[in-house]
C-alpha cells in the first residue's frame, strides 16, 4: 500500500495515474510521468475520450493496470451458461450486468466509470455502488461483447472480480425495500392517529360532541389496519412459528399484546365508549421496526459466510490441443490440463506436467514458506503459483478437492443466527409465563364481582405487559455495540455476536498470519554491513521479483530503485541481474552452488534464509523469521488471566520454545495441525463446556472458525478474501481484543439493565391493570414512554461505555474516519 | 364545529400524499444506497468545464 502522504503531495517521482513510484522516465505522455506502460495507456485513452477530469477529482486517482488486459482471459464470458449466471438481465437489444470492481476506492472512480459510455458506443448506462464496489453496466451485446466490456474494465484498471460464488449469490432481494415500506407506513399510522387523538389526551373532545369520538374512533381503527397486518406481518409470522414449536419466544408475548390492543380499541370503538389505543399500537410497532432494522445492519461490502467458491476463480486456462482457453471452472473436468500464472490458485487437486512450481499454501495449512514441487507431484487445490508459468493436469474435480471437503463437514451446515438460546428469549420464556398467569388470576378474582371490569383487568394486563421495550433492549444495546466496534475496522457480522462473545471463556489462536506476520520486521542481514550502494543493488533486484522472499527483502531495505538488465528467476529459487555493471544474485545455498557460487559454513543463516552474492563473490544473507505482530505480547498477556488460552498451528514445532514462553505454562500449544485437527480441537473445548472463540486468517482456520462459538477473521485489507466468520478484524486492531471482550461484557450488563427497567414500567403498570384501574391516559403514555426510555438508556449507556473501554490508547488514530466506506447498510434478511 | 371533518380531512390528504411519495421513492430504489449518491454530486459538470476551459484559452 502506498502512504497516503505519497498520494496527496503527488511528489515529482510519483506516476500520474496511479502515484506509484516510477523507477524510471520512460513512460512520459504530456509531461506527465507513468510508472509503467499500462498507467500511460489509460492516461492517453482517458485523455483521448475526453475524460481527464479523471485527474482533477483525485490526485493520481488511478488503480494500477496489474494485468496486461489480454482479452483471451475473458472469452469464457461469451459462454451463454456463464452469461445467464451473471446477467441481471438480457435481451436482443441489451444486456445489464452486476460486476464486482474491487478497485472502485474515491470519487474519481465513482465519475470514471459511470462516465464509461465516452469509452465505447456500445455501452449505456453505468451505475455505481460505492459501498458494494459493485457497478450495474447496460450494454448493447451486438456492438460490444461481454469478453470486450470486462477486457476494457480491466485495461482501465478496473478488473472485475468474478469469483465461483459471485454466480451462485442470490440477487439482492426486496426484502429491504420492504423493511423501509413498512416502517413508513407504521411511522404514517402512529403520527396522524396520535394527531386525532390529542383532543381526547387535553379534555378537548366534549367540544365537539359524541359524532367526534366515534369518528376519529373508525379512522384511527382504519389507519391502524395496513400497520397490524402489513407492517406487524413478520411479529404474527415469529409468534405462530414459536407457538407451533412450542418455544415462548419474546414474539409471542408482543404478538398477544398487539392482539389484545387492537380487540380492545374495536370493542371500544363499537360500543362508543372511546377511540381506542390505535396510536399506541402503531408507536409500539414503529418502535419495534426500528429495533430490528437496527439489529439487521450489515455491512454489505464484508462477506462472512463465504465458502470456497468465494476464493476460486471463475475461469481458468485451458490447454487444449488447439491451443488454450479460457474455460469456466464449473466445466473443468478431471484431466483437464491447464496452466496457472503468477498469483493464480489452483481450483482442483493437480499434478505437475510442467514448469518450476513453488507453491504457497499459506491459504490452506497456514504454513507460510511457498514449496518448491517436482514434476508429477500431487498438487493442493487452494495452493496459489508464485513465480513462473505452470501447467498442470487435474486428477479430481474441483468439488471434490482437499480445499472443498473441508466445507462438507457437518460444522458449515448449521445456522446459528435464530438463536433460541438468546439472553432475551430465556428472559421472555419466564416473562410470558407470569404475564399469562397474572392476567387469568386477575380474570378469576374480578369475573364474579364484575364481568366487564374482568375482562378489562384481563386484557389491560396483556396490553400494558406487552414487552415492546423488553424487546429492544437488545437489538438496540447489542447494534450500537456493532456500529462502535465498525468505527476501530472491527465489523460484526450482526449483532447477536455482541452476546455470544460476552459469554466466551476460551481463546484460541492461530499463529501464522494471525499472530505473526511476513513484513519488513524480521529481516535481518547477517555478515559485514551493506554499503548504502549495495543495499540500493540488492533492492532493485529484489524488486523486479514477486515470491514473498523477495517482496519482503526489498520492502525492508526501501525502495531505491536502479534499473535492471539481463534479469533471470528460477522460481521458488533464487533471482540474478546486473546493476550498474554489478552482478547481484539472491537465493537458496543450493542454487547459488550450482553458479560456482559456495558460501563458507559461517554464513549462518537460521529460519529461512536468502544468500547474496555480488559480483561471484558471497556477501552474506538475509535471515527472515516471522514477526511477531505489534503489541501481541502484551495482549497475551492481558488475556492470560481472565480466559483459557490455546495455540493451534499449521507450522511445524520450531518454534515452540518462543511461543511457550509467550502464552504461559498452562496454555495449550499445538503444532502441525491441519485445517481438520483445529475444527476437532475446537468441538471438543466445547464438548468440555467451554465457550471458544477462534481467532484466525486463513483458509485453513475456516473449519475452526465456523465451529467455534465466534469466530473471528484477521485480515491484512478489509474487504479482500476472508474466510467465513462471525467477526473480520482489521490486522491492526488485534491488540485490541481484549478490549473488545471487555466491551462485549459490559454491553451483556447493559441488556440486563435494560430488563429490569422495562419489567420495572410492566410492574407497575400490570398492578394498575390487575386493580381495573388503568384509564386510557395511563395506559397511553405508559406504553411509548417504557420504550423510549429503554431506547435511550440501551444506546446511549452502551455508547458510553464503549467511548470509556476504547478511549484510552491510540486516540489520535481513532476517529479517523475509517469507516466511512464501510457503513453499514440495513438488509434484511428474514429470520423467520 | 364541523369545520373540524375538512380540516382533518385535509390532513389527512396531504398525509397520504407524503406517504406516497415516500413508497414511490423506496419502490424505485433511492433507499438501496445512500452513500454513492453524496460522491456523485461532488464531480462537476462536465459540459460545463469543458466550456470553462475553451473560454480561458479564448
Amino acid at each position: 500500500m502506498q502512504p497516503s502522504s505519497a498520494k496527496i503531495d503527488r511528489p515529482s517521482g510519483g506516476c500520474f495515474h496511479c502515484g506509484e513510484p516510477c523507477p524510471d522516465d520512460r513512460f512520459v505522455t504530456a509531461e506527465k510521468v507513468f510508472c509503467c506502460f499500462g498507467c500511460q495507456t489509460v492516461f492517453s485513452l482517458l485523455k483521448e475520450n475526453g475524460l481527464e477530469q479523471f485527474y482533477e477529482l483525485n490526485a493520481s486517482p488511478g488503480a494500477r493496470v496489474r494485468n496486461d488486459g489480454a482479452a483471451a482471459r475473458w472469452k469464457f464470458l461469451d459462454d451463454p451458461a456463464v452469461q445467464g449466471k451473471l446477467f441481471d438481465f438480457a435481451d436482443y437489444v441489451q444486456a445489464k450486468v452486476t460486476l464486482h470492481l474491487p478497485a472502485i476506492h474515491c470519487i474519481a472512480c465513482v465519475w470514471l466509470l459511470e462516465n464509461l459510455f465516452k469509452l465505447h458506443a456500445g455501452i449505456g448506462r453505468s451505475l455505481v455502488n460505492f459501498s458494494r464496489r459493485e457497478a450495474a453496466i447496460t450494454f448493447a451485446p451486438d456492438k460490444i461483447k461481454f469478453s470486450e466490456l470486462a477486457a476494457l474494465l480491466a485495461s482501465i484498471g478496473y478488473e472485475p472480480l468474478l469469483t465461483l460464488g459471485e454466480t451462485e449469490k442470490a440477487k439482492p432481494s426486496p426484502l429491504n425495500k420492504r423493511t423501509w415500506l413498512q416502517i413508513g407506513l407504521a411511522a404514517f399510522g402512529f403520527g396522524n392517529i396520535m394527531l386525532m387523538s390529542l383532543p381526547f389526551y387535553l379534555g378537548l373532545d366534549s367540544f365537539n360532541g359524541p359524532w367526534f369520538r366515534v369518528m376519529s374512533g373508525w379512522l384511527g381503527l382504519a389507519l391502524a389496519l395496513p400497520v397490524v397486518t402489513y407492517c406487524a406481518a413478520d411479529f404474527w409470522r415469529a409468534a405462530w412459528l414459536g407457538v407451533r414449536q412450542r418455544v415462548l419466544t419474546m414474539e409471542v408475548p408482543i404478538a398477544i399484546g398487539l392482539a389484545a390492543i387492537y380487540g380492545v380499541s374495536i370493542v371500544e370503538v363499537l360500543s362508543h365508549r372511546g377511540p381506542g389505543y390505535c396510536d399506541s399500537l402503531c408507536g409500539l410497532i414503529f418502535f419495534l421496526l426500528c429495533g430490528r432494522l437496527f439489529q439487521r445492519r450489515t455491512y454489505s461490502r464484508l462477506t462472512f459466510d463465504r465458502d470456497y467458491k468465494g476464493f476460486f476463480p471463475l475461469s481458468v486456462v485451458r490447454k487444449t490441443p488447439a491451443g488454450e482457453e479460457s474455460v469456466a471452472i464449473s466445466r473443468l473436468q478431471t484431466g483437464d490440463r491447464i496452466i496457472l500464472r503468477h498469483g493464480e490458485l489452483l481450483p482442483a487437486d493437480a499434478k505437475l506436467v510442467s514448469g518450476g512450481a513453488c507453491i504457497d499454501y499459506s491459504f490452506v495449512t497456514g504454513e507460510a514458506e511457498p514449496v518448491a514441487c517436482g514434476i508429477n507431484q500431487h498438487l493442493y487445490a487452494g495452493g496459489r503459483q508464485v513465480g513462473g508459468m505452470i501447467e498442470v493436469e487435474t486428477v479430481k474435480p474441483v468439488a471434490q478437492s482437499y480445499l472443498a471437503t473441508l466445507w462438507n463437514n457437518e460444522a458449515f451446515r448449521k445456522n446459528r443466527d435464530n438463536d433460541l438460546d438468546s439472553l432475551t428469549n430465556r428472559y421472555s420464556k419466564r416473562f410470558t409465563r407470569l404475564v399469562i398467569s397474572v392476567a387469568v388470576i386477575a380474570a378469576g378474582f374480578w369475573i364474579f364481582r364484575d364481568a366487564a371490569v374482568a375482562l378489562k383487568a384481563f386484557t389491560s394486563v396483556l396490553i400494558v405487559a406487552c414487552p415492546c421495550a423488553l424487546a429492544l433492549a437488545a437489538p438496540l444495546t447489542h447494534g450500537t455495540a456493532q456500529r462502535i466496534l465498525a468505527r476501530f475496522k472491527i465489523f460484526l457480522k450482526n449483532a447477536m455476536v455482541v452476546e455470544r462473545m460476552a459469554e466466551v471463556n476460551t481463546i484460541v489462536l492461530d499463529k501464522t498470519g494471525t499472530l505473526t506476520t511476513a513484513d519488513a520486521r524480521g529481516v535481518e542481514f547477517q555478515g559485514a554491513a551493506l554499503l548504502p550502494d549495495e543495499e540500493r543493488w540488492i533492492a532493485s533486484l529484489a524488486r523486479c521479483s514477486t515470491h514473498p522472499n523477495s517482496v519482503r527483502i526489498s520492502k525492508a531495505l526501501g525502495a531505491a530503485a536502479f534499473p535492471v538488465k539481463e534479469f533471470g528467476e528460477t522460481p521458488g529459487l533464487g533471482i540474478e541481474g546486473e546493476i550498474g555493471g554489478h552482478k547481484v544474485l539472491l537465493g537458496s545455498r543450493a542454487w547459488l552452488g550450482n553458479r560456482g557460487i559456495i558460501p563458507g559454513a559461517h554464513f549462518p543463516v537460521s529460519g529461512s534464509g536468502v544468500l547474496v552474492a555480488i559480483d561471484g563473490q558471497p556477501r552474506g544473507a538475509f535471515a527472515l523469521e516471522n514477526s511477531l505482530r505489534p503489541e501481541v505480547e502484551q495482549l497475551l498477556a492481558q488475556l492470560g488471566g481472565r480466559f483459557e488460552l490455546a495455540l493451534l498451528s499449521g507450522d511445524n514445532e520450531r518454534e515452540a520454545a518462543r511461543f511457550k514462553k509467550i502464552f504461559g505454562e498452562q496454555a495449550t500449544l499445538r503444532f502441525n495441525q491441519s485445517p481438520a485437527d483445529k475444527l476437532d480441537f475446537i468441538r471438543e473445548l466445547q464438548r468440555r463446556g467451554r465457550k471458544v472463540m477462534m481467532v484466525g486468517d486463513g483458509l485453513n482456520d475456516a473449519g475452526a472458525l465456523k465451529q467455534a462459538d465466534v469466530g473471528v477473521a484477521v485480515v491484512e485489507q478489509i474487504g479482500v478474501f476472508s474466510p467465513a466468520s462471525d467477526v473480520i478484524l482489521d490486522a491492526a486492531e488485534l491488540p485490541r481484543l481484549a478490549r473488545v471482550l471487555e466491551f462485549a461484557r459490559r454491553a451483556a450488563v447493559i441488556v440486563r439493565a435494560g430488563f429490569v427497567i422495562s419489567t420495572g414500567y410492566n410492574v407497575v403498570g400490570v398492578s394498575v391493570a390487575a386493580a381495573g384501574l388503568l384509564s386510557p391516559m395511563v395506559c397511553a403514555i405508559l406504553m411509548p414512554l417504557s420504550s423510549v426510555t429503554v431506547v435511550l438508556f440501551a444506546s446511549g449507556a452502551t455508547a458510553w461505555v464503549g467511548a470509556r473501554i476504547f478511549r484510552q490508547r491510540k486516540s489520535d488514530n481513532s476517529f479517523k474516519k475509517s469507516t466511512d466506506e464501510l457503513r453499514p447498510v440495513a438488509t434484511s434478511m428474514e429470520a423467520a | 364545529m364541523s369545520v373540524v371533518i375538512i380540516l382533518i380531512l385535509a390532513s389527512l390528504a396531504v398525509a397520504l400524499l407524503f406517504l406516497a411519495g415516500f413508497v414511490w421513492a423506496v419502490r424505485s430504489g433511492q433507499y438501496e444506497d445512500t452513500l454513492t449518491p453524496s460522491m456523485r454530486v461532488l464531480a462537476d459538470d462536465p459540459d460545463k468545464k469543458v466550456s470553462e476551459t475553451k473560454s480561458k484559452n479564448k
